[in-house]
């Protein structure tokens, strides 16, 4: 695995965000078919991370790098991201009233269908792949006619967001907080939803703060994001260590690493 | 974001373009001598010239209003040309064959074919050009179902008692200021007359078309629907782009015998001006339907063009039982002003009325819902559910709400919620995610936002409407 070319490499990236320096000088590299959990105390910049990947409005980048797939993404639309493979789920999925679920997915498939060059799927092939979607994420047919995220509980918005991950098949996924909210069952649903798209090429970037999600999802590296940059990382047993002692241990190492 | 969406909203005005006809057009100015002129070219008989002259001395009499929450320089109506129609039509074209190439090309270019090939099946057109109609499609389809569909001018001469009865009855002449110019100086619009218990056979629908400069279109429509009848009409309007504005003063009359159903939609989209409010048409619109027992009316408007529009669709309920519906979408942009909404009138029992009303600002343009809900002392029992949202695109624009509500009966119910929501940061951030460019993204989240009044039109034109929405949106986002 170690000598694949990276699919995602962050390289000393700052970013800001309403003139407030978030992230300092983050490193990462995710190669195909790994699974990252992102751990971190709140405020740390975790959700920054994905929106300054993604290419939110409001996140200036001051320095570094992203390099997706040998394209450094940051100078390109959000749009344009997506249509490179980039998929954030949200912590908190926003409502857009009116617009059904099935009309909001077909035209996203469709978008990025369209930028690989391929023609729009046909309707009814499209109706069959989401409502097979709709029941992998144990949400009844009848959400693709509702508005996207229009009245759906917290729990019901996160399936949701991997029910667009299944029909967008993206090479690189951020779950931000995904699980949190959910019940139990949920929790298997959406581990299972990641787990069935688990595959050599394409990888996972899991924003939790439960190491409970990890028991569901296997991740290949555990890395604790505290003040804008990675400060430890490890494999599976350090999100153990953490559930166990919290964060207060590695904010004095990093302390006496500015020293 | 904002900054983007605005530039998503600088579009093209694709009916923009002027048709290359000769033209008689009367020289500007408003006198009672132009009223005979304009009697005379019509060929109208004695009685019809008496009424134009007497609304012209009514007329005379009244002030133009300033309630509304528009601003326009003065109109000065002795500037504008009151009558103007293409030289070719002086001796009546008997057939299509026989009508101007380019009349019908202009049409044509506005994704109207009048031509019996290329026609919209289901769908039977009146095309009215400057101050006359140029063709209507399927009449003799209609007449054998006893349907009357022709230009209003003919009406007069053909049908002298259903007009006589009709026009005028349900907005009299000094209703108000802009009505009361219309009785004066109407020129043509179309005569719909639906027998008793027919169901018309195919949708019915006038396509304005402004074309002369300096020329104003005051355009007359009366329906008519004998009792147990139902009938669907769609109006369409487009004007060339020009620096200077121009005056559109309608007046349409419905009215819903005993059973009766009208269900009238607008798709309006006359040149709005430029960027800074240069140019565009003045849209001042009188139109109100009156309800017999059991009847219904439903108005739904799609509103995209005019620089500035007045224009409140009402019914009278005077029927027991009878039925109201308002369903409304009004997008500004630019500088556009937008003064609209309803009088629902309730004076018969059991009277229902519905209105639901969405306004969309963008630009520095200003949107106003301007709405009444009359219940009278006799109407027992009536319902009135009104909601109103707004849609801000952008943070320079207006958004505003009048409902008035008069209620005299303590047993009637008036419901009113009203909404205001903004084209978030986050719904863009979330379209982009998945991949839709801010284009998409805008026309999607406007056309959601709409999806309760597109879902009353008539199915060819809710397609329509939802690309009209999209082409006005274009650009907005770069
Ligand atoms: N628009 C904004 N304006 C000002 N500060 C912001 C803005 N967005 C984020 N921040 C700040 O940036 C910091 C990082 O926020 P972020 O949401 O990335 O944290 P997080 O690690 O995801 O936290 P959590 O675990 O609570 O989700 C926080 O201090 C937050 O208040
Ligand atoms: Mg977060």
């Amino acid at each position: 695995m170690s000598n694949k070319e990276a699919l995602l490499t962050i390289a000393d990236l700052h970013a800001s965000v309403e003139e407030k320096n978030i992230l300092q000088g983050l490193d990462l590299e995710i190669k195909p078919g790994e699974v990252h959990a992102i751990m971190g105390p709140n405020g740390a910049g975790k959700s920054t991370m994905g929106y300054v990947l993604s290419g939110r409005d409001g996140y200036e980048v001051q320095k570094g790098t992203a390099v997706l797939d040998g394209v450094d993404i940051l100078e390109l639309e959000p749009e344009e991201r997506a249509h490179a493979g980039l998929f954030l789920a949200f912590q908190y999925p926003v409502e857009i009233p009116g617009v059904s679920n099935l009309e909001f997915l077909k035209a996203a498939v469709d978008a990025q269908r369209n930028a690989r060059g391929e023609e729009a799927i046909s309707a009814s092939d499209f109706l069959k792949e989401a409502k097979a979607a709709c029941k992998q994420v144990n949400l009844p047919v009848s959400f693709l006619k509702r508005g996207v995220n229009e009245g759906f509980s917290g729990g019901e918005k996160k399936r949701n967001e991997i029910m667009q991950m299944l029909l967008l098949k993206p090479k690189l996924c951020i779950l931000d907080e995904t699980d949190s909210g959910l019940d139990i069952d949920a929790l298997q649903v959406v581990a299972e939803g990641v787990n069935s798209q688990r595959a050599p090429d394409r990888s996972f970037v899991v924003v939790t703060h439960y190491q409970r999600l990890l028991d569901y999802i296997k991740p290949d590296f555990v890395h604790v994001l505290a003040d804008g940059k990675i400060v430890k990382s490890g494999d599976a047993s350090l999100a153990l260590e953490l559930e166990a002692q919290g964060y207060s241990w590695l904010q004095s190492s990093k302390e006496d690493v500015n020293a | 974001m904002t900054e983007q969406i605005d530039k998503a909203l600088e579009r093209e005005y694709e009916a923009g373009f002027v048709s290359d006809v000769e033209s008689e057009t009367f020289e500007p100015g408003l006198n009672e001598d132009i009223i005979r002129r304009i009697s005379t070219m019509k060929g109208e008989p004695e009685w019809m010239l008496e009424a134009r002259l007497k609304a012209f001395n009514t007329w005379l009499e009244m002030e133009e209003p300033d309630w509304a929450l528009v601003d326009y320089a003065k109109i000065d109506f002795q500037a504008i040309s009151y009558y103007s129609a293409p030289k070719s039509m002086k001796d009546k074209p008997k057939s299509l064959d026989e009508v101007d190439p380019e009349l019908l090309r202009t049409y044509e270019k506005l994704g109207i074919p009048l031509v019996e090939q290329q026609m919209l099946a289901g769908v039977a057109v009146d095309a009215v050009f400057d101050s006359v109609s140029v063709v209507t499609t399927f009449r003799e389809k209609l007449e054998e179902a006893g349907v009357i569909f022709c230009p209003i001018s003919e009406a007069v001469h053909a049908y002298p008692e259903l007009v006589k009865q009709y026009l005028g009855s349900v907005v009299p002449t000094k209703d108000n200021y802009y009505a009361a110019l219309n009785a004066a100086v109407f020129t043509d619009g179309s005569f719909v007359y639906i027998p008793k218990g027919t169901r018309c056979p195919m949708e019915l629908s006038t396509y304005f078309r402004i074309n002369e400069q300096n020329t104003g279109q005051f355009e007359r429509t009366l329906i008519v629907a004998d009792e147990g009848s139902y009938v669907s009409y769609l109006e369409g309007c487009t004007a060339p782009q020009r620096d200077e504005n121009q005056l559109h003063a309608a007046v349409v009359e419905l009215v819903a015998l005993d059973d009766a159903e009208i269900k009238y939609s607008t798709v309006q989209n006359w040149y709005p001006g430029d960027e800074n409010g240069k140019g565009g048409i003045y849209n001042f619109v009188t139109k109100r339907g009156i309800c017999h027992t059991n009847a219904k009316i439903s108005w739904t408007q799609v509103e995209t063009g005019s620089a500035v529009t007045w224009k409140y669709p009402s019914c009278i309920l005077k029927g027991d039982n009878s039925i109201g519906e308002f369903y409304s979408v009004a997008l500004t942009r630019g500088a556009q002003q937008a003064d609209t909404g309803t009088k629902m009138i309730h004076l018969g029992k059991n009277t229902r009325s519905t209105i639901i009303s969405k306004g969309i600002s963008a630009g520095r343009s200003n949107n106003s819902y301007r709405g009444l809900v009359r219940m009278n002392s006799c109407a027992d029992g009536a319902r009135n559910f009104t909601q109103c949202d707004s849609l801000l695109i952008g943070d320079q624009c207006g958004a505003h709400t009048f409902p008035y509500v008069e209620s005299r009966n303590p047993s009637a119910i008036v419901e009113h919620e009203a909404t205001t929501s903004k084209v978030s940061d986050e719904q863009m951030f979330l379209c982009q995610q998945r991949g839709l460019d801010p284009e998409k993204a805008v026309s999607m989240i406007v056309n959601g936002f709409c999806k309760e009044v597109f879902k009353e039109l008539p199915m060819e034109f809710a397609v329509e409407a939802g690309k009209l929405l999209e082409i006005s949106l274009e650009g907005s986002v770069g």
